[in-house]
């Protein structure tokens, strides 16, 4: 088997991989390789038909496959080489990549590695949700790319569990298509989607939202017959007593997307229990010299305008790295209780930066703050914080007063 | 009278308090961007959507295209323009961008393919 060498490859040709292939030609790197599993490029866009994308990106609202097609076609206009139906099963520390395609075996070694692997649905094993095993449970993703690719019909009569996006957006979908959507139930008490698919895609069409609810039982021989759901408490335990029979022959699952890591671990990168992907430092760079990560197999973003602006950033990180540019990111952000993480993990202190970060439930009316030591070092206000909507906060390099670490704390307005 | 509405027009989704008598907009506050308070008086006098959907295609590379409306139409047209979509088939290739029906059931917008379907 010939070992090829590239200077970058990228591993999955979704938003996050399109956008840093697209950058990084932009800044003059040429030798570059994208390795897409799935026949196209393009990633999970391709089943977002739904309007909504490109308005932080692109200024202007677009379906997924649109928003999909413009870093496609940069890519092709810039004559960035990929493979489809390529499927990478390892990557070692030392960066070299054995994938498996129609070719046969292909082994790539690579002065950087770009991980943009995205991420995958929580199953319905993850739920540990007694009862039959009936046909007829999907997870949200899965009924969407039924749907939506393959013309094929899930079911007639649907109950969502979980406020995620995809499964708000696939009550709608499914009640287009002419199914009856019974009801959303959510296990915490507050809506883990944004604010805006509620109304569009719940309120619209008169679908239910029951708060602190889960599905206590699921019943069926062959298909799916009813569920059963429960109210819970505060600590999310079901109330005995509470219970109902909703009968449905569908039951989509919508309860969390985890960062695809496989791969990542196989290279040796560190993982974040927090957003279970990779920790890394403000250049993007994992605790494997030359092994990079953005987009969902980062951290689950709300947005992908969100997940291209991450990749484009991480690429212009690379070409630093390329040319032998590294900057020692010795300080690490710390978050109290009120933050669930932040990415990046480790900074600089020398360079602007951005933290994404997510608050752990809904406050309103608060300052999110970046202290280090006794300095405010950077600090966002917000009326309205969600943990379905990732927050950003700019630290300029010449806030920075040390080399110790930062916290992100959060107080009231 | 009052009434609080959550803008959907972007990503933020502004939850946007708002003053009205007879369907006319008095006031309103919360909302990030003029967009809300042109969303809110648009809700009040006549509430529009765009959607998406996918049309049967014979002989492509996929069994579906996707497609969307240029423009929002009103909220209870929104079945009928399914019952037009799901009667729809067309033959592959199909471009993106192609314009599958002109001014959709005159409510001055027009369904579009947002991807394209090559030939099986």
């Amino acid at each position: 088997m010939n070992t090829m060498q590239r200077q970058v490859v990228i591993i999955g040709g979704g938003p996050a991989g399109l956008a840093a292939a697209a950058a990084l030609h932009d800044s003059g790197i040429r030798d570059i390789l994208i390795l897409e599993r799935e026949p196209r490029l393009g990633g999970i866009l391709n089943q977002c038909i739904h309007d909504g994308f490109g308005l932080t990106r692109f200024g202007e609202t677009m379906s997924g496959p649109e928003y999909a097609q413009r870093f496609i076609n940069l890519v092709l206009d810039k004559g960035i080489e990929y493979i489809t139906n390529c499927t990478v099963i390892n990557v070692t520390p030392e960066r070299m990549i054995t994938a498996a395609s129609a070719d046969g075996l292909l082994r790539i070694s690579a002065d950087a590695v770009i991980l943009t692997m995205g991420c995958r649905e929580r199953p319905r094993g993850a739920l540990s949700t007694p009862g039959d095993r009936p046909a007829g449970v999907f997870t949200a993703g899965v009924a969407q790319s039924y749907i939506n690719l393959k013309n094929t019909a899930v079911g007639k009569r649907v109950v969502i569990l979980g406020s995620g996006d995809i499964g708000m957006i696939m009550a709608r979908r499914l009640t287009l298509e002419g199914a009856k959507v019974e009801a959303v139930f959510e296990l915490q008490p507050y809506p883990s989607g944004l604010p805006r698919n509620i109304e569009q895609c719940l309120n619209d069409y008169g679908i239910p939202l029951f708060l602190s609810h889960t599905v206590t039982r699921i019943t069926g021989r062959e298909r799916l017959e009813s569920v059963t759901v429960s109210q819970v408490d505060e600590k999310l335990r079901p109330i005995p007593g509470t219970e109902k029979v909703w009968p449905c022959d569908t039951l989509i699952l919508s309860v969390g997307l985890i960062p695809e890591n496989e791969l990542s671990l196989q290279a040796g990168v560190q993982l974040d229990p927090r957003t279970k992907g990779a920790v890394v430092d403000e250049q993007y760079q994992t605790s494997t010299p030359g092994v990079f990560a953005a987009g969902n197999v980062l951290h689950v973003h709300d947005l992908v305008d969100f997940v291209s602006l991450e990749a484009e950033k991480l690429a212009k990180a690379v070409c630093r790295y390329l040319s032998g540019e590294t900057e020692d990111c010795g300080i690490t952000v710390e978050t109290d209780g009120s933050v669930g993480y932040t990415v990046p993990q480790k900074i600089s202190g020398k360079q602007d930066v951005t933290l994404s970060f997510r608050p752990r439930r809904p406050m309103r009316n608060v300052v999110f703050s970046v202290l280090q030591g006794e300095h405010c070092i950077a600090k966002k206000t917000v009326r309205k914080a969600l943990p379905a909507e990732m927050l950003h906060v700019q630290i300029p390099a010449s806030a920075f007063v040390s080399g110790e670490s930062v916290k992100v704390v959060c107080e009231d307005a | 009278m009052h009434k609080t509405y959550t803008c959907i027009v972007c990503p933020n989704g502004c939850e946007i308090d708002v003053e009205y008598e007879n369907g006319q907009l008095l006031a309103c506050s919360g909302n990030l961007c003029k967009r809300g308070a042109e969303y809110v008086a648009q809700e009040l006098r006549d509430p529009r959507r765009t959607i998406a959907s996918c049309v049967l295609v014979e002989g492509g590379e996929l069994p579906l295209v996707s497609v969307r409306l240029t423009k929002p139409v009103p909220r209870d047209r929104i079945f009928d323009v399914m019952a037009l979509i799901h009667a729809l088939k067309l033959q592959a290739p199909v471009a993106a961008g192609t314009v599958v029906v002109t001014d959709i059931l005159g409510l001055g917008s027009d369904l579009v393919a947002t991807r394209t379907v090559r030939e099986a």
